[in-house]
């Protein structure tokens, strides 16, 4: 490796940002058009680059790759960029749904859209330096930045109760991170460093990990979202324009998982351990509680949002258990659920921009007119309930081996959730898709056009793709969850055999 | 140089005596030629203030000069914020032209009064002892009264003049009680000396040590003394206000940081609970008072307390670490401050100004631009990453958990999520809502202000290292 591969990814998209700032001029169509192709571009640029991340990379090592290593505000915090096993899948999930919602918001965004496609480069920048950072402030910088541009997505583009949901989102989150700041402030005091990987290696006081576990718990479980702390997640669904959704529930909900693998888990194994009872109590909840309320739902992307919750149950249930096919499952679960949960959103978007609803009552036999759209949101749903031969099972499955050979409780009570989300999404399936076609405002619906399909196919390829064949996202995490499990369990074998030796 | 006895050099004070030489010159030119030449006067002040920092920078010999037996110190803390308090003097003389373009407030005296207030700022960063303290803060004071109520016509203005000089007087008072109660226990009004016969359980000392305190929260404005601020911010003329924000503050913290910890060293605990309190409550009540504001200008008093709040956590931890964070905390601000103030003075419609909140609505729509800016500022101010206001909270959190303040640092980053609240709801109008009109054109030099001040607050975190090392080194040379 000869350049820096990640730092030129993390910052093509806001340098995308500034061309779109200074191009996108003329009157206000022209500005648009120009703004849209830059942005396309620029994405797809990022995009190709980061598979030459995925070609260059060797998934037989378990430690960071492509390693960057710059001077910044110390000699102890500097500017360190690298991928592993664990963070690769993100990055390239990142990459490679931001040209979809580019396309997705090609015509459902009219007002404002240079500053629609700069706040989302901005925002893409920002993801994959969360990915790839590997200082903990440096980290915490981007986990935070993000904020910025989300709140105006959702506040500037969205629904009728935009100003509510885009507060409750920028808030709620910012309270949880920064309780996670001062714990960083902690581990940077007792290592002399906020170098990652060094830190992995640090032992933290047992008092201290069980502070800092908590400080770092309140924000990524308010990322996550775990419940209790969920109450954010729907109203910024409901009201962010389609792409701030596939954004928000493909990838910024996965910082939160993507945290405790990273950070939790690594440096805090004996609170990780000691708290696992509660992750499992709130994930358990989660899942059971979550998918009831998404019954009773009367929009779609609320329903949708709060399958997702129940969903990330799963994930944080999985990791939590310390197993290598629980961890290994709940990292397949979010690459699965970001790409399902994106198409599930685009899906909703697609019915959005016609019938300008999202209820479900407002729908009904789409299948008559709409056979196509029918397929794919069909695929979608399957996946979402978790049905074989869909990415969706496998993550699933794993997360839930990886439970039972640790909690068998836990585990059962889980597989309701696989039931439940069964319930939801076949209901919301049918309501929408099936039935007669009797209500005439749907009378003259179009199926996809061709821009529809060109977003959609890709997503329904991969869903299939890694519903049979999840080999290659397996594969490319397995060294580091393998590292990442072993140095889990010595660290609580050996406090275990203390212990016992007292 | 050295025309005088030993330790009675005059070199550390040339850059003060060309100030303050230059500013009766420029009261004699506008004396002789009237009116008429307030902008030259004002032009000439600007280039005075970069002289004088060019000499504290260039003309001086690095490392620690001291002179007048000990009683006014040059070190590269003095040094760092001196420069702050000179660039905050002249961005406000910037930002104080239109206002002074007026027919009707052609004042040349105005400029001619904040570089006498200046040059008390740079006589109390450098104070070496209790007497050089007093005679900076009053120079700088009195001048700041009679600017307060600088627009003679408008009752408001003359309101804050007074309120502000009734208010400082007082504190004034405080701070001499305790300084003489100081004095009268230790025996010396250096603070070498005080640091060596300040005994720890001294009741003397320690009511002393609460009065000069007590004072000096006046100055910066921390709560409890607080109660002048929003309405002296809101009565005072806006390039006034901009002012009161920045330079006074910086030089006010700086002796407060340099008074605790170069004069009561050995007795940290004694001050370190007040410092810890006052902290605590001017966060608090900076984030929760400044929700309820409609007024930018109140607002911007509260969010100011608030940020003083901010700072003293640093000063809480009394450590190298904690007094680097100040310092970095004060540049930061001033920067953030007064970008914001150059957005707020070009807030006219049909050349009236316009103060409120709801003024600003939709303005990410007529003036994009404006917005971006003010917008990342307001981030900044609420403490967001990536920006400079973050990384200002950052390194006095640190500090403070260094220190083992957890229940100041948790408080204080949960109230930084509450004042966050309020800095939201002004890009909130300005993005969300509709648009209210768009505003009068901006001006050249407050465009400059806002375009530096806010590539800095963007930029800070691609390449913090020249600022964060010059803090280091003058948070060191205090130890």
């Amino acid at each position: 490796m000869t350049w820096p591969i990640l730092s030129v990814i993390t910052a093509l998209p806001t340098v995308g940002a500034l061309l779109v700032f200074l191009m996108a001029r003329g009157g206000e169509e022209a500005a648009a058009r120009n703004a849209r192709w830059i942005a396309l571009w620029t994405t797809v640029i990022v995009f190709a680059i980061s598979l030459l991340l995925i070609a260059r990379f060797d998934p037989s090592q378990a430690g960071f790759q492509f390693v960057e290593e710059g001077r910044w505000l110390a000699s102890t915090i500097g500017y360190k960029m690298g991928v592993d096993g664990i963070s690769l899948p993100f990055v390239i999930l990142t990459t490679a749904l931001m040209p979809f919602c580019i396309v997705a918001s090609w015509k459902s965004v009219a007002k404002r859209v240079p500053a629609y496609m700069m706040a989302f480069l901005v925002l893409e920048s920002l993801m994959i330096g969360t990915f790839s950072a590997l200082d903990l402030v440096l980290f915490y910088v981007f986990f935070e930045g993000g904020l910025i541009p989300m709140f105006l997505i959702i506040g500037v583009w969205g629904g009728p109760r935009r100003v509510y949901a885009s507060f409750k989102f920028f808030l709620y989150t910012l309270l949880g991170s920064v309780l996670m700041l001062l714990a960083i402030m902690a581990l940077y005091w007792n290592a002399g460093t906020t170098d990652i990987p060094t830190l992995m290696t640090t032992a933290v006081p047992r008092s201290l990990q069980t502070w800092a576990w908590l400080a770092f718990f309140a924000s990524f479980a308010v990322k996550m979202p775990m419940w209790p702390v969920h109450t954010w997640l729907p109203d910024a669904h409901v009201e962010a324009p389609t792409a701030g959704s596939v954004i928000l529930a493909a990838i910024l909900l996965k910082m939160g998982g993507y945290g405790f693998l990273r950070f939790s888990l690594p440096m805090f194994p004996l609170a990780s351990h000691d708290f696992a009872p509660l992750v499992y109590t709130l994930s358990v909840v989660a899942i059971i509680y979550t998918s009831l309320v998404a019954l009773v739902q009367e929009d779609m992307k609320k329903l949708i949002a709060y399958s997702s919750v129940a969903h990330m149950g799963f994930v944080t249930m999985g990791i939590f258990a310390g197993t290598m096919q629980g961890v290994a499952g709940g990292v397949f679960q979010m690459i699965s659920h970001g790409i399902v949960s994106g198409a599930l959103f685009l899906c909703v978007g697609v019915v959005y921009d016609r019938m300008h609803t999202r209820e479900i009552a407002a729908y009904g036999g789409l299948v008559n007119r709409m056979p196509l759209y029918a397929l794919a949101f069909m695929v979608f749903t399957m996946a979402n309930v978790g049905l074989p031969g869909t990415s969706g099972f496998v993550g699933e499955f794993l997360s839930l081996i990886g439970t039972f050979k640790v909690s068998l409780p836990t585990a059962f009570f889980a597989t309701f959730g696989v039931i439940l989300s069964a319930a939801y999404a076949l209901w919301l399936y049918r309501k929408i898709v099936f039935g007669a076609l009797v209500k005439p405002s749907l009378a003259t619906i179009k199926d996809l056009t061709f821009r529809e399909v060109l977003t959609l196919a890709p997503l329904l390829i991969l869903t299939i793709l890694f519903g049979v064949y999840p080999k290659p996202v397996l594969d490319m995490s397995a060294a580091s969850v393998q590292q990442l499990v072993t140095n889990y369990s010595h660290a609580i074998t050996a406090v275990k055999a203390a212990a016992l030796m007292h | 140089m050295n025309f005088t006895p030993a330790g009675y050099s005059l070199l550390p004070v040339v850059p003060e005596i060309v100030l303050a030489v230059g500013a009766m010159l420029l009261l004699m030119l506008g004396a002789y030629r009237g009116q008429r030449v307030t902008s030259l006067v004002v032009a000439l002040a600007v280039c005075l203030l970069i002289l004088t920092g060019a000499l504290e920078l260039w003309l001086l010999p690095a490392g620690k000069l001291v002179t007048f037996g000990g009683s006014f110190v040059v070190d590269s803390y003095a040094r760092f914020l001196k420069v702050l308090a000179l660039v905050g003097s002249a961005t406000t003389l910037l930002l104080s032209l239109e206002f002074l373009g007026d027919q009707s407030r052609r004042i040349f005296e105005y400029a001619v009064l904040i570089l006498i207030s200046t040059t008390g700022m740079m006589v109390l960063i450098s104070a070496g002892d209790l007497i050089m303290l007093y005679l900076g803060l009053e120079l700088m004071s009195l001048a700041l009264y009679v600017v307060a109520a600088s627009n003679r016509d408008n009752v408001k203005s003359t309101e804050a003049g007074l309120k502000y000089f009734v208010l400082g007087a007082l504190s004034s008072g405080m701070l001499l009680y305790g300084m003489s109660l100081i004095y009268g226990f230790t025996g010396t009004v250096g603070f070498a000396g005080i640091a060596a016969a300040a005994k720890s359980g001294s009741i003397g000392v320690a009511f002393g040590i609460v009065f000069l305190l007590a004072g000096l929260c006046f100055k910066v404005s921390a709560v409890p003394f607080h109660m002048w601020t929003p309405d002296v911010y809101e009565g005072a003329p806006t390039p006034v206000t901009a002012f009161f924000a920045s330079a006074p503050k910086v030089a006010a913290m700086a002796v407060f940081v340099r008074v605790a910890l170069t004069a009561f060293p050995n007795i940290v605990h004694e001050w370190q609970q007040i410092v810890v309190f006052v902290s605590i409550a001017s966060m608090a009540l900076g984030s929760f008072a400044a929700i309820g504001q409609r007024n930018i200008k109140r607002l911007m008093a509260y969010s100011s307390i608030g940020h003083m709040g901010f700072a003293l956590v640093g000063l809480a931890a009394g450590t190298a670490e904690g007094v680097q964070g100040v310092v970095l905390y004060l540049a930061i601000y001033v920067a953030m401050t007064l970008g914001s103030f150059a957005v707020i003075l070009t807030m006219k419609r049909n050349g009236q100004p316009t103060e409120q909140v709801s003024d600003f609505a939709g303005l990410s729509r007529t003036n994009p631009v404006l917005a971006f800016f003010f917008a990342m500022l307001l981030f900044s101010l609420a403490g967001v990453p990536p920006l400079a206001g973050f990384f200002a909270k950052f390194y006095v959190f640190t500090a403070a958990i260094k220190a083992g303040l957890f229940t100041l640092s948790v408080i204080g980053v949960l109230t930084s999520v509450v004042g966050a609240f309020y800095y939201l709801n002004i890009v909130k109008v300005m993005y969300f809502d509709e648009p209210a009109g768009a505003v009068d054109p901006m001006r050249v030099e407050l465009r400059t202000v806002l375009a530096v001040a806010g590539i800095f607050n963007l930029l800070f975190v691609a390449y913090p290292g020249p600022l964060v090392s010059a803090a280091t080194a003058a948070a060191k040379s205090l130890f």
